[in-house]
């Protein structure tokens, strides 16, 4: 591993780019500068905290029914189209799933290309991505754009140019590894991390150099301690030293070489406490017969040092998967009161369909419950012991290799997928898209081959038992765990949530609906159907003068399979009918970006 | 079940005379109709073990009960066309049809056990859904394991 002190990695940040001002510190200081600047969009999830809030309010909740279709743009890409666009200055950065193609965009000139980015990738990466072919966005930092490719390159571009400045590769796709996140640019590092849970993939999370992509540290979500950058003394899970080999004591054998744990999510930042937040992945395989212990650290939320990648603090959330729920979600970063004390919170939506709230500074669960009242393989988690309490009927490992646990909620695509939610300070609340779905699972035997499936497993989803509807936005309250209110939505909400100071909240829906809702009450106030399902995350950003929103409109991702599938024939007889059936009706494969404004 | 054993030999004879008279003469007189469904809808086991193994490892692309995806076709159509060594070949040696307008890449699952020693019960599966005479979704009702399939599923899975 190439290991370059501060010192030196400043001399070549300062030489690569050839005379630019900018040094790490500025680097940083840029990024820290331009969140909070409302007329621009800078990294996927809007800010360092995750929050999806935008300070603009030109369009508010008594205008935005007039909103209009400003201009749209194609990526050429079917499939599904995750994430959504970068706007810096005047240019705006558009990315698409596999060939992973990057526009720039020159906003001053009516949208005018002005580079066009398109990598050669070896075909062979497409079968092994589990849930289609997404991209969930590039990264901005240092006059550089970030793109991870699915063949888990991590290329750095010239903003202004499109040209490689460098490229490093992340892993072996020939093995199921593959890239389908958002990189993180965190002070003078890029951070990305890997996909392939359906594999046996190993997750991992890297920082590289932002000057000459180098890998700076880089740690395993499962294994010894050095190599999961755990401190036995130091790094705590709810306030107590993990111990050695804490990893490896919860895995027969070797097998935690083939344990999964990817971390294909979002990450955040908090510059304050200087640590990085992420969630891992699923166990692999599905079967948990085969995999007995805790499988420790797949499921759980690292909190890292930016500089060395140490983990100050971690907390595994479901122990022993067995339900495919990674814990992957974003982390939202809030500063909020609970029970009368400020807090430091650290907000996240798992799969496991539980609500988490905790202290981001020393990892203590705070508040933990469900999102959707669906949520039934657990009663609760023990504040205490971070533990859930498992429901034995739905517990795939108590029932067996062989047997089909039926109706748990929620299914395997969990309460909430990646699809990142929104934080809106003015309101206090979180704006939370959500599946409402449940399924049958039944575990049985496989074996690994590398580059192979790794899955175990065979289900059958729909929606919770005498409902008829797949998905739910919510408005969330995380100081105490509770829904203010809830829309149900056909199918499951797919996109990325916006807030913005005009008290509105947007959303995509699969059918391709982009929805403008109050921020207090959920009312609806405006929808528009792009040309196509919406996956993508809504986007705003102002240009002389004017405030704009914008999605990538393009179906596909995990609901393209399980959904758009099943689209072709009647599926009665299966608990989804009339649901998915539907579906084929509204929308069809296709990338587009639509970028709506006031009327003039 | 015939699958594990005999499979397995017959991928070498695939992989290699491929096309051939010889290797169409081994299979198409067996696998007309390679699978059991009773009157109340009763499934021979190799149909059942090839759902499960189609929707853990196939139906991500073809989408579940093989009514295809956005990223590959409906196998309940496919199967009406292809014939067994086709079947096999595409499964054992993969296919590639990328240029501007289709990326499709179907891997070859030659090497990968928890295909290879299914493989002819989710041909049976997939014959059956394609034939019409498996509904969609999980079947009902299934013959026991037969303790010869367990034996030969022990056998090429190493279990």
């Amino acid at each position: 591993m190439a290991r370059l002190t501060p010192v030196s990695g400043f001399v070549l940040a300062f030489a690569g780019t050839m005379g630019l001002w900018a040094t790490q510190a500025a680097a940083n200081d840029e990024l820290l500068k331009i969140q909070d600047d409302p007329k621009q969009w800078v990294m996927p999830l809007g800010n360092y905290s995750s929050n999806r809030y935008s300070g603009l309010d030109q369009i508010n909740r008594d205008n935005v029914g007039d909103l209009q279709v400003a201009w749209t743009f194609s990526t050429g890409v079917l499939r599904g189209h995750e994430g959504g666009p970068l706007v810096i200055g005047n240019m705006m950065y558009v990315h698409a799933p596999f060939p992973n193609t990057v526009f720039a965009l020159d906003l001053s000139k009516g949208g005018q290309i002005v580079w066009k980015y398109e990598p050669q990738q070896d075909p062979n990466v497409i079968p092994v991505m589990c849930c289609d072919t997404v991209n969930r966005g590039v990264a901005y930092g240092d006059g550089k754009i970030f793109l991870h490719q699915a063949d888990t390159k991590l290329v750095a571009l010239d903003a202004k140019t499109g040209k490689e400045v460098w490229s490093a590769m992340d892993g072996d796709a020939t093995k199921g590894e593959t890239g389908t996140s958002a990189p993180l640019v965190v002070k003078d590092k890029v951070l990305i991390g890997n996909s392939g849970g359906e594999f046996g993939v190993l997750g991992k999370v890297t920082a590289y150099n932002m000057s000459d992509g180098k890998i700076a540290w880089r740690a395993f979500s499962a294994g010894p301690d050095d190599q999961i950058k755990v401190d036995p003394e130091k790094t705590t899970a709810l306030g107590k030293p993990v111990g050695k080999d804490s990893s490896l004591k919860t895995w027969e054998g070797d097998q935690w070489k083939i344990g999964g744990g990817t971390t294909w999510g979002w990450m955040s930042y908090d510059p304050e406490l200087n640590l990085v937040y992420y969630g891992t992945g699923n166990p692999s395989t599905w079967n948990p017969a085969q995999r007995p212990g805790d499988n420790k650290y797949s499921m759980t939320i690292f909190a890292r040092d930016a500089d060395t990648g140490m983990a100050k603090w971690l907390y595994q959330m479901t122990p022993h998967d067995e339900w495919d729920y990674d814990g992957v979600n974003e982390m939202i970063l809030a500063d909020q009161q609970v029970n009368g004390q400020d807090r430091k919170l650290l907000v996240h939506f798992d799969r496991n369909g539980f609500g988490y709230t905790l202290d981001r500074d020393t990892g203590e669960l705070l508040v933990a419950e469900k999102y959707d009242p669906a949520v039934n393989w657990a009663t609760k988690i023990d504040l205490k012991t971070g533990l859930p309490d498992r429901v034995k009927e739905f517990s795939t490992e108590a029932n067996g290799e062989d047997v089909n646990t039926t109706n748990i909620c929620p299914a395997a695509l969990g309460s909430k997928d990646q699809q990142p939610s929104a934080y809106s300070p003015k309101t206090g609340l979180f704006y939370v898209p959500t599946n409402h779905v449940c399924m049958d699972y039944e575990p049985f035997k496989v074996a690994y081959t590398a580059g192979q499936p790794y899955v175990g497993a065979t289900l059958s989803m729909y929606p919770p038992k005498g409902e008829d509807h797949l998905g739910n936005f919510i408005a969330w309250d995380a100081t105490t765990g509770k829904i203010k209110w809830s829309l149900p939505e056909p199918f499951s909400v797919w996109s990325g949530a916006l807030a913005t100071a005009g008290d509105v909240v947007f959303y995509g829906t699969l059918e391709g609906y982009l929805k403008a809702v109050d921020a207090e009450t959920g009312k609806e106030l405006y929808r528009f159907k792009t040309p196509s399902g919406i996956i993508g995350n809504v986007n705003t950003y102002e240009y002389d003068g004017k405030q704009y929103i914008a999605v990538l409109s393009g179906v596909g991702g995990w609901a393209g399979i399980g959904m758009a599938a099943g689209l072709t024939e009647d599926t009665a007889g299966l608990g989804a009918v009339g649901a998915y059936k539907a579906l084929s009706s509204y929308t069809a494969l296709g990338g587009t970006m639509t970028v709506f404004a006031l009327p003039e | 079940m015939r699958s594990a054993c005999r499979s397995l030999f017959f991928l070498a004879v695939a992989v290699t005379l491929a096309g051939s008279v010889q290797a169409q003469e081994t299979a198409s007189t067996t696998e007309e109709k390679p699978y059991h469904v009773a009157e109340d809808g009763t499934v021979s086991w190799p149909v059942f073990s090839g759902f499960r193994r189609y929707n853990s490892v196939c139906h991500t692309c073809h989408g579940p009960d093989g009514v295809g995806s956005t990223f590959a076709p409906a196998l309940v159509d496919s199967m009406k066309r292809l014939s067994y060594e086709q079947y096999m070949d595409v499964v054992v040696n993969g296919r590639k049809n990328v240029n501007t307008a289709v990326q499709r890449t179907m891997p070859s699952f030659g090497l990968d056990p928890n295909v290879m020693c299914y493989i002819d019960d989710i041909y049976a599966y997939l014959k059956a859904r394609s034939d019409g005479v498996v509904p969609r979704g999980r079947p009902a009702k299934k013959e026991d394991k037969p303790a010869e399939w367990a034996e030969a599923e022990a056998a090429c899975m190493g279990l």
